[in-house]
Formats: C-alpha cells, sequence, structure tokens
C-alpha cells in the first residue's frame, strides 16, 4: 500500500512508544518486522487503528464527560426527560461511523488486491522494483505433523525446521500440509496463510533485513503444535550459499521412502538437512500419492471431471484411502490390481514436475495494475492447473 | 377526564383469551423453514461435492430413473391423498377423513419402501456413503428427507389414534392442519431432490 | 480390505474403566470435589423434602419466569467451570516457559482450552442470554407466558441434557482436543479417534434443539401475543432486540446441526463430507460452521444492546435517544451478520476480491453499532444520570465495546488479518466484546432485573466490589495479551521455548488480571448471599425500584403467575412511564378468571431421554441409543394424547392476590407520605 513512509514511522513510534517505556522493550515484530510484505500490513494495522481513533477518541471522551456531567447531584445540568430525537444529530451519527468506513473499505480494496498472497511481488521495498530477469525464489513448504518441511527445488535441497533465504530477492513459497490444517507464518517476513493437505497456497513474500527471525504453526494441530517452530534466517547471498552447501554436505536424500518415514508424527524435531529431493516430491504430497500405488488427487479430479469411472471404479477404495481409516503409511499390497491403479504411474509424476512455461495467475481484483514488471513465473505445473483454488 | 376512565383505556378490562393454538400456526411454520434450511445446507453440500466421485461411479451410473419417477409418483399422491383427507376434514366427515389418511400413508409408505430398495442395491452393488463425497452427500441428503417421511408417516398413524378416539375437535384439526404442511412441505423438498439430484444428475 | 477401527463392544460400546480419567489427579481431585458437593446438596434437599416442592414448581414448571430463573442458574453454574478452565489456561501458559512443562500435558491443555470456548459460548453466553429474554419478554409485551410454555421447558431442559454431557466427559472419558470449532480433519476420525469430538457434537446437538424451538417460541411470542396496541414500533428495545435475535437463532442454528451431523457422520459412518481422500473438503465444514458462527456472535451481542438500552434509558430517567433508528440499527446488524463469516478465515487463501467483500461487509456492520452507541450517549445527554450498579456496568461497557470494536474492525482489513489471525490479538479482541459487551451486559441485566424477579434488590457494596474487580481485572488480563499478539504470538501454546523467555512477564501480568477477574466473580457470588440474607432490608415492594419505563414494571416483584390481572392496553413507546405520567390507577375488582398453561413432566423426560441417547451415540453404545430414542418418541407421543394443558386460575384467587398487591401499595404510599 503506498503511504507517505516518514509520518508512519514517526506515528508507529508514537503508538509503540508508550509500550516500550512501560515494559522490557519487547519487540512489536507485526509493526516493526523485516519484510516489505509484512511491513506494508504492519502500517495497514496502523492506519486502519488511526483512522477509527479519529471516531473513537471523540466517542470516549463523550461518554466520560456526559457521564460526569449529567450525574444526578449536579443539578445545574440541562434536563431534558422527553428530548429523544434530533434528525441533524442522527443523521451526523450514521454518516460519521460512514464516511471512516468508506475511507476504510477503499483501503481494504486495494490493499487486499496489493497484498493478495496469489499476487507476485512488484517491488522488494518502497521504490525498489523488482527487475524483469528476478526469478523468484521457490520454496515448498509441507506443515508435517509436528515439524515443518522446506524444499528448495533450485537448490535440489530440502531442510526440516528452518530455513533461509537470501535478502532482497523474492520468495515464492507453495504451501501444503500433510495432514491437518496449519498455517505458516514468520511475523517478520509475510502474513500467515493456510496449509491444507491436499490442497496448496501459494505466498510471495521479501525480506528486506538480514536477521534470525521466527516461524512457526499459527493454528492449533494437535499434541505437538507448542513447538512446531523453525528459524527463518535471513543472510545476504554468500551468507545463503554457504547454507545450502551446508544442506548439501548433510548427504542424505528425501525420497518417497524416506518422506513416509519423516511424516510420521513426531515433535521437537531438531534441524534437518537433505543434500537432495526427488523430483516431484511436493507434487505428490500435495495429491496425496507419495506412498507408491496411491492415485493422485488431480487424476482422480480430473477422472471426476469426466464423469468418474462408473461401476468399474466402486472397488479401487485402496488406491485413495489416504488418511480417512488412520492407515496412512501402509503399504499398498502388490499383487492386487485395481483399474485406478493404471493411472498412477511414476513417469507421470516425473512430467508433471517439468517446468513448462505458462501465464502467472491473472490479477483478480477488477481495475487493478499489474506489477510493472512480470517476473518470469515459476511454470505452473499441470496438477496446480486441474487443482481447485481453495473453497470460499 | 377520570381516573376510571383512564384505567379503561390503559388495561383491557373485557379481554378475551386467545384461543388455544392462537400462536401454532406460526410456530410451526416458522419450524418448518427452520427445517427448510437444514435441507438447504444439505442442497448445498450436495452442490459442493456432487461431483467428486473419487474415482467411482457418478450419477448416471447408478440412478435408475425409472424407479425414481415411480417414487416420485407415489410421494405426489400422497401429498393429493392428503389435500382430500383435509378435505374431508373441512366438511367433517370422519370416516372420508380416515380413509384418505389411510391412502396417504400407503402411498407414503410404498415411497419410503421403494427409496429403501434403491439404497440397499447402491450399497449391495458397493456404492455406500462411504465410497465417495458425492455418495455421502447423496445418501444423506436423500436419507434426511426419507427419515422425516418416516417420522411423518408415525405422526400420521397417531394422529389416525386421536381422530378415532377424539373425533374431529379443534386440537385435533389444528394438529391435522400442521401435519398436512408438514407433509406438503415434503413433497416440496422431494421435487427439489428429484430436479437437483435425480435428473440433473443424469444430466451430468 | 481397509483397516477398520477397533471393534466396539455390543453391550458397552466404547465405554470401559479406562474411560476413567484415573491417572489425572487433577480431575480426581475435582471429582471428588463435585461428588462431595454433589451428594451434600442431594442430602440436603432430602432432609429439608424439598425434590418434590422443586419437582412440581420448578422442574416441571412452564411458566416462563421460572424457566428464565432457571436458565440464569444453569448459565451461572458452568460460568464457574468455564472459568475454572480459563484460570488453569492462564497458569499454564505463565507456567510453560523456560523449558518447564507447565502443569498440564497437551492431552489435558487441549481439551481445557476447547472446553473453556464450549462451555462459555454454549452453556454460559446462551444461557444467559435465553433466560434474560424468556424472564423479560412477556413481561415486556403483556402477556401471560409464552406462545408454547412446554416447548419452552423442553428447550430449557436440552439445553441442561447438554451441559450434563460436557461435564461428563470431564469425568467419563474426554473432550475434545480440537479448538472450540473442531476442525476437521483434526476432528476428524482419523486424527480424533477417541471419543472427546463426539462429545462436543453430541452435547451441541442436544442443546442446538432446545436453542432453536426456544426461538421459534420467542418468535411467535413476540409476534402473537404483543398487548393490545403495541404496534412492532412500540414495542421496547429490548423485546426488539429479543425478536431479531431469535430470527438470527432460528435461522442460523440448522446450520449447525447440519454441520455437525455431517462432522458424526463422517465420524461414525466413515462418510466422506470433510475427508482429506475421496473427494471430502475439510473447507467446507469450515465455511459452514461459520455461516452459524458469525451470527451466533450477533446472537449474544444482540439481546444485551437491548439490555443497555434499557438501562440508559431507565437510569438517565429520559426517552431513548433516537428509538427508530436503534430498531433500524439492530435489523441490519440482524441482516449483515450473514455475510461476514469468511471474515473469519481469509487466510485459507481466497481470493483478493472474496476476501475485500467479507472485509467491506465486516466493516459495515460497524456503522449501525456506532450509531447504537451514540444512541446510548445522547440518550444520556440531558439526561439525570442514576449511577447505580446497571449503569456503572453500562458506562464501563461503553468505553471497553469502543475498543473491542476498534480490534475488530482492524482484523476486518484481510491484509492487516494476515499478521492478526489466530494471535493472542484475536483472543484479545474477542473478549474484549465478550466480556466487555455480553458478559457485563448480562451482570447489568441481573442487578437490574434481580429485583423484579425476587422483590428485593442485589446488595450495592459487594456489587460494587465486583465492579471495580471485574473492569480492572479485564484490562490487566488482556492487554498484555493485545500487545503479546503484536509480538507475533499465537493462541493454543501451551509450553513456550527458549526465544519466549522475554514475554513471560506479560502472561504473569495476564494472569494477575485473571485472578482479579476471578476475585470479581467471588464478590458477586458474595453479594447474591449476602443480598439473600439480607433480603428483608433490601425488599422493594413498589414492584418499581428503577422508576422503570416499560411494562414489567407495572407488575409486583416478583409478579403473580398470570404476571398482569388485566392485559395493559399500549399507547406510548415507553409504556409504563406513560401510564405514570397520565397517573393511571390499577383497576382493583372486576376480575376474572384467567386461562393458563399447566406443568408438565414431558419436557424434562423427553430431554433426559435424550441425553442419554446422546451419550449411547458418543460411546456407540447402540442397544442403549436405540431404546433412548425409541423412548423420546414414544414420550412424545404418549404427550400428545394429553389434551388437558391448560387450568383456569379462579377470579375469586386473582382477586384475592390482586387485593393484596393494592393493601401493599397503599401501605407503601402511606409510608411515603
Amino acid at each position: 500500500m503506498p503511504s507517505p513512509r516518514p509520518l508512519l514511522a514517526r506515528l508507529r513510534a508514537l503508538l509503540i512508544l508508550p509500550a516500550f517505556a512501560l515494559l522490557c522493550g519487547c519487540d512489536m515484530v507485526v509493526l516493526n518486522p523485516a519484510g516489505d510484505v509484512a511491513r506494508q500490513q504492519g502500517d495497514l494495522v496502523i492506519v486502519s487503528t488511526l483512522l477509527m481513533l479519529l471516531i473513537i477518541v471523540p466517542v470516549m471522551a463523550l461518554v466520560v464527560l456526559f457521564a460526569w456531567r449529567y450525574r444526578e447531584s449536579n443539578q445545574e445540568a440541562t434536563y431534558a426527560p422527553d428530548w429523544d430525537h434530533s434528525t441533524s444529530l442522527e443523521l451526523v451519527i450514521w454518516s460519521a461511523p460512514l464516511l471512516i468506513i468508506i475511507c476504510l473499505g477503499a483501503i481494504t480494496w486495494v490493499s487486499t488486491h496489493l497484498l493478495d498472497p496469489y499476487r507476485p511481488l512488484s517491488r522488494t521495498a518502497p521504490g525498489k522494483p523488482i527487475a524483469a530477469d528476478v526469478k523468484p525464489l521457490e520454496v515448498q513448504v509441507v506443515a508435517l505433523d509436528w515439524k515443518w518441511l522446506f524444499i528448495y527445488p533450485e537448490q535440489g535441497i530440502a531442510t526440516v525446521n528452518e530455513m533461509a533465504a537470501p535478502v532482497g530477492r523474492p520468495i515464492r513459497f507453495r504451501i501444503s500440509a500433510s495432514s491437518v490444517m496449519n498455517s505458516f507464518y514468520i511475523p517478520a517476513l509475510a502474513g500467515q496463510i493456510y496449509a491444507m493437505p491436499a490442497m496448496e497456497t501459494p505466498l510471495n513474500a521479501v525480506f528486506d533485513k538480514t536477521g534470525v527471525f521466527q516461524g512457526f504453526s499459527a493454528n492449533y494441530s494437535g499434541h505437538g503444535f507448542s513447538s512446531m517452530r523453525f528459524k527463518a534466517h535471513s543472510t545476504d547471498q554468500a551468507g545463503f550459499d554457504a547454507w545450502v552447501a551446508e544442506a548439501k554436505k548433510a548427504g542424505a536424500t528425501l525420497d518417497r521412502a524416506e518422506y513416509l518415514k519423516l511424516e510420521r508424527p513426531s515433535e521437537k524435531e531438531p534441524v534437518r538437512r537433505f543434500a537432495g529431493v526427488e523430483a516431484g516430491l511436493f507434487d505428490m504430497v500435495t495429491n496425496l500419492c507419495v506412498e507408491p500405488g496411491k492415485m493422485c488427487m488431480h487424476q482422480m479430479m480430473a477422472l471426476d471431471a469426466q464423469g468418474g469411472m462408473g461401476k468399474a471404479g466402486l472397488h479401487n477404495v485402496r488406491q485413495l484411502a489416504y488418511d480417512k481409516f488412520g492407515g496412512r503409511g501402509t503399504h499398498a499390497h502388490a499383487g492386487k490390481s485395481f483399474v485406478g491403479e493404471i493411472c498412477a504411474d511414476k513417469q507421470d509424476i516425473a512430467v508433471r514436475a517439468a517446468p513448462k512455461p505458462g501465464n502467472p495467475r491473472p490479477l483478480t481484483g477488477a481495475g487493478m495494475k499489474q506489477p510493472a514488471a512480470e517476473p518470469t513465473p515459476t511454470a505452473p505445473s499441470v496438477a496446480s492447473e486441474t487443482r481447485p483454488r481453495p473453497l470460499s | 377526564m377520570s381516573t376510571a376512565n383512564l384505567t379503561g383505556q390503559y388495561y383491557d378490562l373485557h379481554e378475551h383469551e386467545h384461543p388455544d393454538g392462537y400462536s401454532t400456526t406460526l410456530g410451526f411454520w416458522i419450524y418448518l423453514m427452520s427445517d427448510c434450511l437444514i435441507f438447504g445446507m444439505l442442497f448445498a453440500t450436495y452442490a459442493v461435492l456432487g461431483g467428486n466421485y473419487a474415482g467411482g461411479p457418478g450419477p448416471k451410473d447408478l440412478f435408475d430413473l425409472n424407479l425414481v419417477a415411480i417414487n416420485t409418483s407415489m410421494l405426489l399422491f400422497s401429498s393429493i391423498t392428503y389435500g382430500f383427507a383435509m378435505i374431508a376434514m373441512q366438511k367433517g366427515s370422519k370416516q372420508g377423513l380416515i380413509g384418505w389418511l389411510i391412502l396417504t400413508l400407503a402411498f407414503g409408505l410404498t415411497f419410503l419402501g421403494i427409496e429403501l430398495y434403491e439404497f440397499h442395491h447402491l450399497i449391495e452393488e458397493g456404492a455406500g456413503p462411504q465410497r465417495s463425497a458425492f455418495l455421502s452427500a447423496f445418501f444423506t441428503l436423500v436419507g434426511t428427507h426419507g427419515l422425516h417421511v418416516t417420522f411423518g408417516s408415525i405422526w400420521l398413524v397417531t394422529l389416525l389414534f386421536q381422530v378415532g378416539k377424539h373425533g374431529l375437535t379443534a386440537a385435533n384439526q389444528r394438529r391435522l392442519s400442521c401435519l398436512s404442511l408438514f407433509w406438503h412441505f415434503l413433497d416440496v423438498v422431494w421435487i427439489g431432490v428429484f430436479t437437483f439430484v435425480y435428473l440433473m444428475g443424469a444430466l451430468r | 480390505m481397509i483397516p477398520q477401527p477397533a471393534p466396539v463392544s455390543p453391550i458397552l460400546g466404547k465405554l470401559s474403566l479406562d474411560a476413567l480419567p484415573l491417572h489425572e489427579p487433577i480431575v480426581v481431585a475435582t471429582f471428588a470435589v463435585v461428588a462431595l458437593g454433589g451428594i451434600g446438596l442431594f442430602a440436603a434437599l432430602t432432609y429439608f423434602r424439598l425434590w418434590g416442592y422443586l419437582w412440581k414448581e420448578w422442574f416441571t414448571s412452564v411458566d416462563h419466569k421460572k424457566i428464565g430463573i432457571m436458565y440464569m442458574i444453569l448459565g451461572l453454574v458452568m460460568f464457574l467451570r468455564g472459568f475454572a478452565d480459563a484460570i488453569m489456561i492462564r497458569s499454564q501458559q505463565a507456567l510453560g516457559f523456560g523449558g518447564s512443562d507447565g502443569y498440564l500435558n497437551s492431552h489435558h491443555f487441549d481439551q481445557v482450552f476447547t472446553a473453556h470456548g464450549v462451555i462459555m459460548i454454549f452453556f454460559v453466553a446462551m444461557p444467559f442470554v435465553t433466560g434474560l429474554m424468556n424472564y423479560v419478554v412477556p413481561l415486556q409485551i403483556g402477556a401471560r407466558d409464552v406462545s408454547f410454555p412446554f416447548l419452552n421447558n423442553f428447550s430449557f431442559w436440552m439445553t441442561v441434557g447438554g451441559a450434563v454431557l460436557v461435564m461428563a466427559s470431564l469425568f467419563i472419558g474426554e473432550f475434545a482436543r480440537t479448538g472450540w470449532l473442531a476442525y476437521p480433519p483434526l476432528s476428524g476420525l482419523a486424527y480424533s479417534p477417541d471419543v472427546g469430538v463426539d462429545y462436543y457434537i453430541w452435547s451441541l446437538q442436544v442443546a442446538g434443539v432446545g436453542t432453536t424451538l426456544s426461538g421459534v417460541n420467542l418468535i411467535a411470542t413476540i409476534v402473537k401475543l404483543r398487548a393490545p396496541g403495541m404496534s412492532l414500533m412500540k414495542m421496547p428495545v429490548f423485546t426488539w432486540t429479543a425478536l431479531v435475535t431469535n430470527i438470527l437463532i432460528v435461522a442460523v442454528f440448522p446450520v449447525l446441526t447440519v454441520v455437525l451431523a455431517l462432522l458424526g457422520l463422517d465420524r461414525v459412518f466413515h462418510t466422506n463430507f470433510f475427508t482429506n481422500d475421496f473427494g471430502g473438503s475439510p473447507m467446507l465444514y469450515v465455511n459452514l460452521i461459520w455461516i452459524w458462527g458469525h451470527p451466533e456472535v450477533y446472537i449474544l451481542v444482540l439481546p444485551i444492546f437491548g439490555v443497555f438500552s434499557e438501562v440508559v434509558s431507565t437510569f438517565c430517567s429520559k426517552r431513548l435517544f433516537g428509538y427508530s433508528s436503534m430498531v433500524y440499527a439492530t435489523c441490519v446488524i440482524g441482516i449483515l451478520s450473514y455475510i461476514v463469516w469468511l471474515h473469519h478465515f481469509f487466510t485459507m487463501g481466497s481470493g483478493a476480491s472474496v476476501n475485500s467483500f467479507f472485509g467491506i461487509s465486516t466493516m459495515v456492520i460497524s456503522i449501525p453499532t456506532g450509531a447504537k452507541l451514540f444512541n446510548w450517549l445522547f440518550t444520556m445527554y440531558k439526561g439525570r444520570i442514576r449511577y447505580t450498579l446497571p449503569m456503572m456496568w453500562t458506562v464501563a461497557f461503553m468505553l471497553t465495546f469502543v475498543i473491542g470494536g476498534m480490534t475488530g474492525v482492524m482484523m476486518a482489513v484481510p491484509a492487516a488479518d494476515f499478521v492478526l489471525h489466530n494471535s493472542v490479538f484475536l483472543i484479545a479482541h474477542f473478549h474484549n466484546v465478550i466480556i466487555g459487551g455480553v458478559v457485563w451486559g448480562v451482570f447489568a441485566a441481573i442487578n437490574y432485573w434481580w429485583p423484579k424477579a425476587f422483590g428485593f434488590k442485589l446488595n450495592e457494596f459487594w456489587g460494587k466490589v465486583s465492579f471495580w474487580m471485574w473492569v480492572p481485572g479485564f484490562w490487566v488480563a488482556f492487554t498484555p495479551l493485545y500487545m503479546l499478539g503484536l509480538m507475533g504470538v499465537t493462541r493454543r501454546m501451551r509450553v513456550f521455548d527458549a526465544s519466549f523467555d522475554p514475554l513471560r512477564i506479560y502472561y504473569w501480568i495476564a494472569l494477575l488480571g485473571a485472578f482479579m477477574i476471578a476475585a470479581g466473580i467471588g464478590a458477586m457470588l458474595i453479594q447474591i448471599g449476602v443480598s439473600i440474607w439480607k433480603r428483608e432490608e433490601l425488599k422493594d415492594e413498589s414492584g418499581d425500584p428503577w422508576n422503570g419505563r416499560t411494562l414489567e414494571w407495572a407488575t409486583s416483584s416478583p409478579p403473580p403467575e398470570y404476571n398482569f390481572a388485566f392485559t395493559p392496553k399500549i399507547h406510548e413507546i415507553d409504556a409504563w412511564a406513560d401510564m405514570k405520567a397520565k397517573g393511571v390507577a390499577r383497576p382493583t375488582e372486576g376480575f376474572r378468571d384467567i386461562y393458563m398453561p399447566q406443568g408438565t413432566w414431558a419436557g424434562i423426560t423427553l430431554a433426559g431421554l435424550a441425553t442419554l441417547c446422546g451419550f449411547a451415540l458418543i460411546w456407540q453404545v447402540w442397544w442403549l441409543a436405540i431404546a433412548s430414542f425409541v423412548g423420546v418418541v414414544a414420550t412424545a407421543i404418549a404427550h400428545t394424547f394429553n389434551y388437558n394443558r391448560t387450568f383456569y386460575i379462579k377470579a375469586d384467587h386473582v382477586a384475592e392476590v390482586e387485593a393484596a398487591r393494592t393493601a401493599q401499595l397503599a401501605a407503601l404510599e402511606k409510608g411515603a407520605a
């Protein structure tokens, strides 16, 4: 949201100061973050507060004033027991909030579109547009029971409970989950978005300060939820390269078997690193078909779109069972062949994962300008095209 | 003006009690609307999940429109016969009323029988509510309607006894009108089910 | 084939000795206290031979006044339970720092915060609000009872049934560990295989039936039973808010019933509504439950707005400013509350336009709400404000609620919500509106209408102690949460790792606030106790201790069974104020027989069987479930064979009661002169 920065900065200081003075000077990370997106969101918090204070402060003052002035013992105050209507006052009390809501509504419309997590970033900081040739860093995020998995397809590495990104480079998160709903949130970087099984939600963000920040799940997800936290490192390019190199040294590869081991419930998981990642793993996760022999969601949905598989499809249940019966992690029984199995071959997954050129998501807001410099889009896979947008 | 006059002006000194069941029709209508919302939600659920066959069969593979047509006609007939029952009631013919009600009940039970047959057939084939979200939504929507018809039938039997025992008293007439509303309401809901689930399913 | 869940016993279902939480010392101790208290109460009631009285005069009563009082007692009892949960949450969060595990394990803590939310909304706020409407509405509209008195009794006992199931979960099995809205897939069978979520589902289903029917009942009452002359635009504002609230109840509780039923089907019959696989959609659940959930907020707060309207105008001795704009604001809020539900999950990733729509519609609600606040403000203007307890709560409400409203609108901006959603800022916000709005409003209402219900006022001193503990206590408890939210701390955390160490002080301050509130609750209980003890000193014989303006003050305190010997005729909005101004004399002769509904055993029996059925379904004891359900149907049918549900209060008796009242008023007047 374009806003007069210096004024806002001063206002923010004004708001935070009493709090600082009062208590140990803790870091209000939401209002003072380290990422352009989060900063604009924090500014929105302040702008909307100030706008509403325009009406709330007078109201509170009047409540106190009237409560004092018209107390029973003050016989000097006017008493008009039958005064119950005033058209001009009515006009004021309906229109004053209305005006403020009109302002706030306009801000809401604009900011919601500009800060839409689906929308590719147009700048890394105020006045710093993103050049056309900058490719965002793709980070695939999976919320597992109760830890976070980060996959870096460009670097070919994966980590558990730790992420890093170079400062100033746009990051495009693709977020999903393995079992229940979580919410992916790094307050210093950008607002949160739900991580849901069999769904993919995107988040575009960028760090504009270096440092180590907290990330966590902001949606209660069961027993190990409290410790479902990770550190997000914002470093310079060299630092990031070193971080990647460290992961590369780890040696292990995150393939499907390793993932199935990893996704089993555990808590307070230490940081783990994988030097390699099986191609297309994230797509398999979002399609609930990491386990060999399972039909991928997108295949199922494609079949459904054509009217299902008829009565022949009635018994291909095992291919579709993911977690309904608590049977996740069981192996498909070899030797039993079902109709659905034909569709679930591994080759297909590899094809889906291969980058293809495509259009970035069009901006849905009417009349909104596209970002000036369109970054080269990361190819949306076939999978993400057949996948529905979250229901709203 | 004297105080006595004022008292008369401010208190209803010659009031008449509200008759028994004064609010019943309104109350029953409100209840029906809340029930309508239950169906509304089930329809909405069906609209969202109705295409999720989970690699299984869709409506075209499962529904036998001829059977459903017969079924629908059973329910529509039962509504007509209930209408005749109400006419008989208005004419004060207890025998006529009971006759028409029994006919209504017979149509209602036939409807339920056909529906149970359909469900049984589907489940036996493996297309039970566990198979896909589409089938879950289908069974729940149609099953909830069936449950309503079941309770309507139990209610109808109760009323048959009560009319038999006490005759066409005001209270019984009121109850018969409420059941009439309920019965026709279920008919309307079924027309929605028939159109939305079966006919549009066949077109899908 | 597919792995099936463990088989259940045909006799006991899932029930076994393991269901008793003997390994949880806190629960065992609680059980001991509850059991001892229960035995003591039972013994006392038996010793004083009160069972017959209770059964005849209260449990089977269809008198809206008694049912209203029973709702309030239910709300108060459950409030103590819900607050105990709150103290446990606050102290666990204050202790779970620096590597400590606190004193609650996650199995226990997760149940506690779920139960806290469920109990406070469904079994505290709802009974309080329903109880107030039940007691006050028929009196305010000059009716003798509600439209369907038997249904009223049944609704109440269904609400009790739900509460009994929640309480049973404490000692038999466990409650849900999912948060108060039980989002799937977490609440699905795969991730919550135990009975906790079943307790959640069935307690709310049982109570939900009661709530829906009581909504139907009150709408019919308000539409049909108003005194002659009381057009819609002459109804007291509280009755107006009650009407809109009950329309909301009837229009949204079916949604809750459906969504919980579908979740139950998923859990028991393995259907696929909200599963991850087989085409289910957990997001559908989230949408459906909030389609109920948001209007629910207004169901709670609208009647309370009505309470404040009555209180402000009474204690400012002045007509309410902007009556019609108040009415329109109420209706607008009622309508708008249906189109804002998505603001509870902007972060689910709906598109920007969808989010904007719901964000802006949310903000629009603040316009009529703001108008209401201004109306109260200008009612105070040029008034003569008497600072009794109800008015003190009202001023505290006005100052507190605006802050809650402000933080609410902040979170209605979707992009701002992305950083505040699910944080403790959100917790602070909704406690700000629910405590600062609903709870304090209920306290204002209790202090306001108590003399009407019992014929004596509540003790002022202890009421003020309670007030001065509650109001600062609230701010001490929740200001730290607002600040923590801005530091990016999320809700429902049980333990905090080392990075949180500097924040510990905030949790300790919040805990201090919770203890202040506890003191406020204690003072309130003392207030009630002292008032009953000294009821002779606090006695009000006038029936109109506050110089009230609406019809409930026109009759004696407590009102006779039939409320009004003659139904008043209405000419003005503030009917009673109008009658007082004109000096209308009570009619003292010409009494007639009064036609009244009769008490019935059917309500409590039906609800008892329904609760048993719920319990059996939770534990999958199928034979018992079927038997008790058949019992419900059979009882209902048996009840319909009872045609004699009314009786006449004889004119002689009415004349006797009214003569006593006349004498009482005459003595009072003499004393005054």
